[in-house]
């Protein structure tokens, strides 16, 4: 009975992940086409380097209740535009180690290199990604109140 | 143990994985042992690989292995089958109570060119 | 507030089957802006478009959401629908609900609700799209071929034929690459040189064609289209235009103890040389390093014997700019040298060689006048021992991962070149695998074993060694499951091919990019196979991939004809999808061009007019037909001025905030 009860309040999270067009979004196109399964709570935004990722939008998706952030790009060395995933990777650095800072854990953000072959390793990063963000449990913090409930 | 849990200790002794192998007999081609084993080294990556341990448990060939890796040096697919041979060899001796050298057959081991030390140790290692 | 139509694709039951389409249509019903909302089969088919079409006008739709496969798929499909209707095209948004949603979800009503929030995102974008015109840019008639062997030479020919202008680079003195090198050709066998030569002529001969021998290419930028590209001609001390080839020159040079690389090393040549009779452009070139004059000043006996006054020991390097419309990247292979492997005595016995070199022993034009002679002590070999696979289809850090594609022919056609010199000769051949995929070579390879009693051992050799003046190999027959050891005179290795080693910093300067082994990648594997992913720059011969002479003409011919199909354009439609700077604010802090990879953001002083200021300033300024729009500056922006158009903050914000809410 009460594992009935755990089971209908189970924790659903929030995640946006950022993927490039090039390699991550292709990679998770291949997840699809290859019918690798990982949970629903993941929505994609599309944008075309992981460079283009702005820290303000990673804000934002806190700010609105996001429990977890994740930005895909091209392997290091592979970015359709050279070096586009080497200067995602600084400022998402600066960006986590501030964001640890203010009260949201290192894991619910996370930067990983996948390719447009590597529809399993989307899949199984989403998949981990997901289980982490679920055993943290919802994010409270940076909230802003005024957005919603 | 049936065949699959013996193939997999095998692969957990060793470490290494068989079935990279491409079958292309280099190891077999260096082994300086060739002549005096029954299983040569190619044939024991693939028996290991069909799970086909027992026959290699009771082989001689074992033995008869140098363990100078050479087939591990050469290997162009990592497979190694040297360490494969080496696990057997483990497999078998840590089957606990097993006899594997018997007292009798120590003075006709006994030679010019091996030291005397080495058939000593043997005995303790391999004996009840 | 725009006016948006949502359309929500079945993909026969790709997506209906675990996504309630209609209910996804309902859902968007409700959302701000949308006035029109429905579900379809295919959405692509020609039906599904003509939906798109007659609501866009019915309705007189601003903005259009597809929910259906991957933008990837069809967002081109879609968008060319839209325009035909009267639509921006890039007022139009897919939501991907296939690939990322109805094919990797089991649960109805969870693949459903997130196709409902994937749909409302790309609704809150749309809403924020804006019309998109894209440029236009000029294309430069050229083309540039890099690399002067049998790809390059039928690239540039197939490009000059169809009337376009076309340079070679090539950094040899000479033009012809490894094919020149070559005895004999499989399956046919045809004298390699007697179809290359006529080849190297034309295409030296050919007015459309100009060839930059001994030169490298140094830098590139632009893009396709129009790239600006810096050619190194490296000094040869001879005047090109005095030249008459006569040759008398390389006779005379007292430094006649250089190796010869065309010939492998196995002669020797001057310091000042031509690498072989047929070479094109036909001129001797000085080697610096060995020769007396350019040394120490002392010598200078070609200069007194050259009637034509053609040499000059002052020639400098000269670094030639041009401008091209296309690329094309030919810079071929190398065959390894395979010296880490000491188990095939390559560094100690002289008699063990590689196939390249054996096809310079075999060559009439070779360095034994075509008599097979072993290096050692110039006997002729009776028993030679040939061994594949060197240095392929490994997996530890001494091979290449890869299968070299050519080895089984040219072992194949080596034993029966060397049957028919010297039918007494013992010919073994190690193999792991045959591999003759294509038009009459298993045939070929057959005849080795039947007519000509090549003796293929199925099993790989273990170790190589001298004993009394033979060279022992020892090695395994797997199907005897034997050991055995043949005495040889002669053994030739079947060592791996690998890309050039320019080719690293080629793909560098040209952004283009490579695979772990160096081999330039195609835009797609199937479709797109002789285009690298970087507009404008095409792949042609070996540098894509270990390929044989009638693959690697075949690919340069298409090569060629992507080229052509590129210059026959006279305008360019770049990506609209392109940084743009809102100048109002931007303090020209410079940090957004440091940023670029493309180098498209320039400044300028200009006068801003807002209500709040009236003033002259410097301010960044983006050239849209170079910016690949990668979006690096905008974020790098510290006053936001810059902004990626398609993609810009508030329409990924919005998007944002859609799936979080």
């Amino acid at each position: 009975m009460q594992i009935e009860e755990n089971k209908n309040e189970e924790f659903k999270p929030c995640i946006v992940a950022f993927c490039c067009n090039w390699c991550s979004y292709a990679g998770a196109d291949l997840a699809g086409s290859s019918r690798l399964t990982y949970p629903a709570d993941v929505k994609i935004i599309r944008v075309p380097c992981s460079c283009r990722v702005n820290p303000l939008f990673i804000l934002r998706a806190f700010q609105r209740g996001a429990d977890g952030v994740i930005i895909c790009g091209c392997h290091p060395g592979d970015c359709h535009y050279t070096t586009g995933n080497y200067y995602a990777r600084r400022r998402m650095t600066l960006l986590f180690g501030m964001l640890d800072y203010l009260g949201i854990e290192r894991e619910r953000t996370r930067v990983e290199w996948v390719s447009a072959a590597e529809g399993a390793k989307f899949a199984a990063t989403m998949s981990d990604f997901i289980d982490t963000v679920t055993k943290l449990g919802r994010n409270r913090k940076l909230r802003d109140l005024r957005c919603k409930e | 143990m049936n065949n699959e849990q013996l193939r997999d200790e095998i692969i957990r002794i060793s470490g290494t994985n068989p079935s990279k192998c491409m079958k292309c007999g280099k190891c077999s081609g260096t082994c300086p042992a060739y002549e005096e084993m029954e299983y040569h080294p190619h044939q024991f990556v693939s028996m290991v690989q069909k799970g086909d341990i027992e026959p290699l448990l009771e082989s001689k060939s074992i033995f008869k292995c140098l363990t100078c890796f050479a087939c591990v040096e050469r290997c162009p697919r990592s497979v190694e089958p040297g360490k494969l041979v080496e696990a057997v060899r483990l497999m078998l001796i840590r089957q606990k109570g097993a006899n594997h050298f018997d007292a009798e057959d120590l003075p006709c081991l006994v030679d010019d060119d091996l030291p005397q030390q080495a058939v000593v140790s043997a005995f303790r290692k391999y004996s009840k | 507030m725009q006016r948006i139509g949502v359309f929500v694709c079945w993909c026969g039951s790709n997506i209906a089957a675990t996504v309630d389409v209609k209910a996804v249509a309902e859902a968007a019903k409700g959302q701000p802006g949308v006035v029109f909302a429905t579900d379809y089969q295919y959405m692509c088919s020609e039906s599904g478009q003509t939906i798109l079409k007659d609501a866009i006008k019915e309705y007189g739709l601003t903005g259009v959401v597809i929910c259906s496969c991957s933008p990837r798929m069809h967002e081109a499909t879609f968008r060319k629908a839209a325009e035909s209707a009267g639509l921006n095209p890039y007022m139009v948004e897919i939501a991907n609900i296939r690939e990322q949603c109805s094919w990797i979800h089991k649960d109805m009503e969870v693949a459903t609700e997130k196709a409902i929030i994937l749909a409302k995102a790309a609704i809150a974008k749309v809403q924020l799209n804006k019309p998109l015109v894209a440029g236009e840019s000029e294309v430069v008639k050229r083309a540039l071929v890099i690399g002067g062997g049998i790809a390059g030479i039928q690239t540039a020919l197939d490009i000059a034929e169809a009337g376009y202008k076309v340079d070679i680079v090539e950094k040899q003195p000479t033009i012809g690459g490894k094919m020149a090198q070559l005895d004999k050709t499989f399956p046919t066998l045809d004298c390699a040189a007697c179809i290359l030569t006529p080849k190297m002529v034309d295409v030296a001969a050919h007015e459309n064609v100009t060839i930059y021998s001994y030169s490298e290419v140094v830098d590139v930028k632009g893009f396709v289209g129009n790239f600006t590209v810096q050619i190194k001609k490296k000094p040869r001390y001879i005047n090109e235009n005095l030249c008459t080839g006569c040759g008398a020159c390389t006779e005379k040079c007292p430094m006649k103890k250089q190796p010869n690389e065309f010939n492998m090393g196995f002669d020797k040549r001057g310091a000042i040389y031509i690498p072989f009779a047929q070479a094109v452009p036909k001129l001797p070139v000085i080697d610096a390093d060995a020769c007396l004059m350019l040394k120490n000043g002392k010598c200078g006996l070609c200069s007194k014997i050259c009637e034509a006054h053609a040499i000059d020991y002052t020639q400098k390097e000269e670094i030639i700019e041009e401008r091209y419309g296309a690329i094309v990247v030919a810079t071929g292979f190398n065959q390894i040298k395979p010296t880490q492997f000491e188990e095939y005595a390559y560094n100690t016995c002289p008699d063990v060689v590689t196939s390249l070199e054996y096809e310079r022993l075999m060559n009439a034009a070779g360095p034994t006048k075509g008599h097979l002679q072993r290096p050692s002590d110039g006997q002729r070999p009776k028993t030679i021992v040939f061994i594949q696979c060197v240095g392929s289809r490994g997996d530890s850090c001494r091979e290449k991962s890869y299968c070299s594609k050519i080895c089984c022919m040219y072992t194949a056609k080596h034993a029966m070149l060397t049957k028919d010199h010297y039918p007494d000769t013992d010919i073994h051949v190690f193999y792991i695998d045959i591999r003759t995929p294509g038009k009459n070579f298993d045939e070929f390879y057959r005849r080795a074993v039947e007519q000509y009693g090549v003796d293929y051992i199925k099993g790989m050799v273990g170790k190589v060694y001298e004993e009394n003046g033979k060279v022992m190999v020892q090695g395994s027959d797997l199907i005897d499951n034997k050991q055995i050891t043949i005495a040889a005179d002669m053994v030739v290795l079947a060592s791996a091919v690998e890309p050039d080693p320019s080719a690293r910093s080629l793909g560098t300067m040209l952004t283009a990019s490579m695979d772990t082994n160096d081999f330039f990648t195609e835009a797609h594997a199937k479709l797109r196979p002789v285009e690298s992913p970087t507009a404008g720059v095409f792949l042609s011969g070996m540098c894509q991939g270990p390929k044989d002479i009638p693959e690697t003409v075949s690919q340069a011919g298409a090569a060629a004809v992507k080229v052509i199909g590129l210059l026959a354009k006279d305008k360019l439609k770049n990506n609209p999808c392109v940084a743009a700077c809102n100048q109002s604010v931007c303090n020209g802090c410079s940090q957004c061009a440091n940023v670029c990879p493309y180098g498209a953001i320039t400044y300028v002083e200009k006068e801003i007019r807002t209500p709040e200021v009236r003033e002259v300033r410097r301010v960044a300024e983006v050239n849209e037909a170079v910016c690949q729009g990668c979006g690096a500056c905008t974020v790098t922006c510290p006053s936001s001025a810059m902004d990626l158009k398609g993609f810009t903050n508030r329409q990924i914000m919005a998007e944002v905030d859609a799936i979080c809410r």
